[in-house]
């Protein structure tokens, strides 16, 4: 292979003045790890509710539950990305639209959202998947306890439902993760992007997309151990997985 | 809100977007469903397989590339393929691998981790039994995967299957980072030629809701069909 191999590039200066190329790849790591994280609010929170609205005995709710995942689980994120991006500031009322335009990091606050809400699909069906799995005396016996519908879920149902699909939701955490990576196409300079114009700059491809990929992989690593301490902390005695 | 968009502007580009852009997604879509599933097929049967060596290689592959953020295997494999193209045919220098290619060895190799789960999954659902017998009738373990025990995971894995070609078929909107001409790169190009990006991104966003809604709802038809006949 005649391609030329220096691995030292990750310690000369960058052309943008901000230290070295190693520097410019961990600001695009911490720039992976907040809009994950943002997202990842919006998609638990937004996510829960509409999970929960899937098992009300309220057939609006359910209905509402049923089109919003299928909204969000039918586009490709790219698309959707788009959508947020371009799209949405063209449709609003002048002002408001000249206000999102402007506003600065817009692509952070766009992909932070645009992720948020396409995770909050997928986070709405494991939490319902959750709800289904217990059985159907807990929310009998809350109800003959005197529990209000919304005791019955902050007591006794999601308490539960959330233990059961805590590794589902380590794996779409992870998704958020590696889905940040889209947001390259509306500018955003994560981990892939900052790797992608290192690549431009110093034409050493192999060794940029290396060290992407290695910050990755110990991500992923960071983010499982985590969890499995998480899931041997909320551990439920009594079933498989418990004390 | 709409008053100033020219919706005439998708009519003229339809032929534009579906002839080139819609051919190339679902040529791409159906031949990295078919390679993910030989390929992904394959990594299963290793895993399984009882060598340990073998099942080593198969698992970290496939933590591997799930590990890793699409868009960053496909700019991996758009440098490394005309290297390895290279290396393979003894030429002095890179190759160059056209556009199609290169997306298509990537989504192949990316897209076997993820049928890798499902046939593995699949396998793994077949009573024991069954192998047993087979061994017992004198077939070979060859002839086993071959007559037994595939054509039943696959067809229990199907809707799960098709499940997995749907999310392939929206990720390969994903080559746009490679400016190439499939159905999003298309909307896009025009959307950037004539100044109307509102219009050309709406319609792409329902072409592909469409899509996906029209090939989820079969899924659940069939899902139902073979929970019967189970």
């Amino acid at each position: 292979m005649n391609y030329n191999w220096n691995w030292g590039i990750f310690f000369q200066p960058n052309p943008m003045g901000t230290g070295t190329y190693l520097d410019m790849l961990l600001s695009g790591l911490v720039l992976t790890l907040k809009t994950a994280a943002l997202a990842w609010v919006i998609a638990l929170i937004t996510g829960s509710l509409v999970g929960v609205m899937r098992t009300l005995p309220s057939k609006g709710a359910n209905w509402f539950g049923f089109a919003y995942v299928e909204f969000f689980r039918n586009m490709p994120l790219l698309v959707q990305l788009f959508l947020w991006f371009f799209v949405l500031p063209e449709l609003l009322p002048k002002a408001a639209g000249t206000w999102m335009k402007q506003l600065p990091n817009a692509p952070f606050w766009t992909a932070a959202i645009g992720i948020g809400f396409f995770m909050s699909a997928r986070v709405a069906v494991q939490l319902q998947a959750g709800i289904g799995s217990l059985p159907r005396g807990q929310k009998m016996a809350a109800t003959a306890l005197g529990l209000t519908t919304v005791q019955a879920y902050r007591y006794v149902l999601l308490p539960m439902a959330f233990r059961i699909i805590l590794p589902p939701l380590t794996s779409e955490f992870l998704n958020t993760i590696k889905n940040t990576a889209v947001a390259i196409t509306i500018g955003l300079l994560e981990l892939t992007g900052q790797a992608r114009s290192m690549q431009e700059f110093s034409f050493q491809v192999f060794e940029a997309f290396t060290a992407a990929t290695v910050l990755y992989l110990l991500v992923n690593a960071v983010v499982v151990t985590a969890m499995r301490f998480l899931e041997r902390w909320v551990a439920i005695p009594g079933y498989i997985t418990g004390k | 809100m709409f008053a100033n968009l020219d919706f005439d502007v998708i009519r003229r580009a339809l032929p534009y977007l579906f002839f080139e852009g819609m051919t190339f997604t679902l040529t791409l879509t159906a031949l990295a469903a078919l390679g993910g599933l030989v390929f992904g097929t394959a990594l299963a049967l290793m895993r399984l397989s009882g060598f340990k060596i073998l099942g080593r290689v198969a698992g970290v592959y496939v933590d591997f590339m799930r590990s890793l953020p699409l868009v960053l295997v496909i700019f991996w494999f758009y440098f490394l393929v005309p290297y390895i193209g290279q290396w393979v045919t003894g030429a002095s220098r890179p190759i160059s691998v056209g556009a199609f290619a290169s997306s298509l060895i990537t989504f192949i190799m990316f897209e076997a981790a993820y049928f890798s789960e499902i046939m593995r999954a699949g396998i793994q659902s077949i009573s024991r039994g069954q192998p047993a017998a087979a061994s017992a009738l004198g077939l070979t373990y060859a002839q086993t995967m071959r007559y037994v025990v595939l054509p039943q995971a696959f067809r229990n894995m199907l809707p799960v299957l098709i499940t997995q070609t749907i999310v392939l078929f929206q990720d390969t909107s994903l080559v746009y980072v490679l400016s190439i001409t499939d159905f999003l790169g298309a909307a896009s190009k025009v959307a950037q030629r004539d100044g109307r990006l509102v219009e050309m991104y709406l319609f792409a966003a329902v072409v592909y809701f469409t899509i996906s809604c029209i090939a989820s709802f079969g899924v659940r038809r069939l899902q139902a069909r073979i929970a019967i006949i189970r």
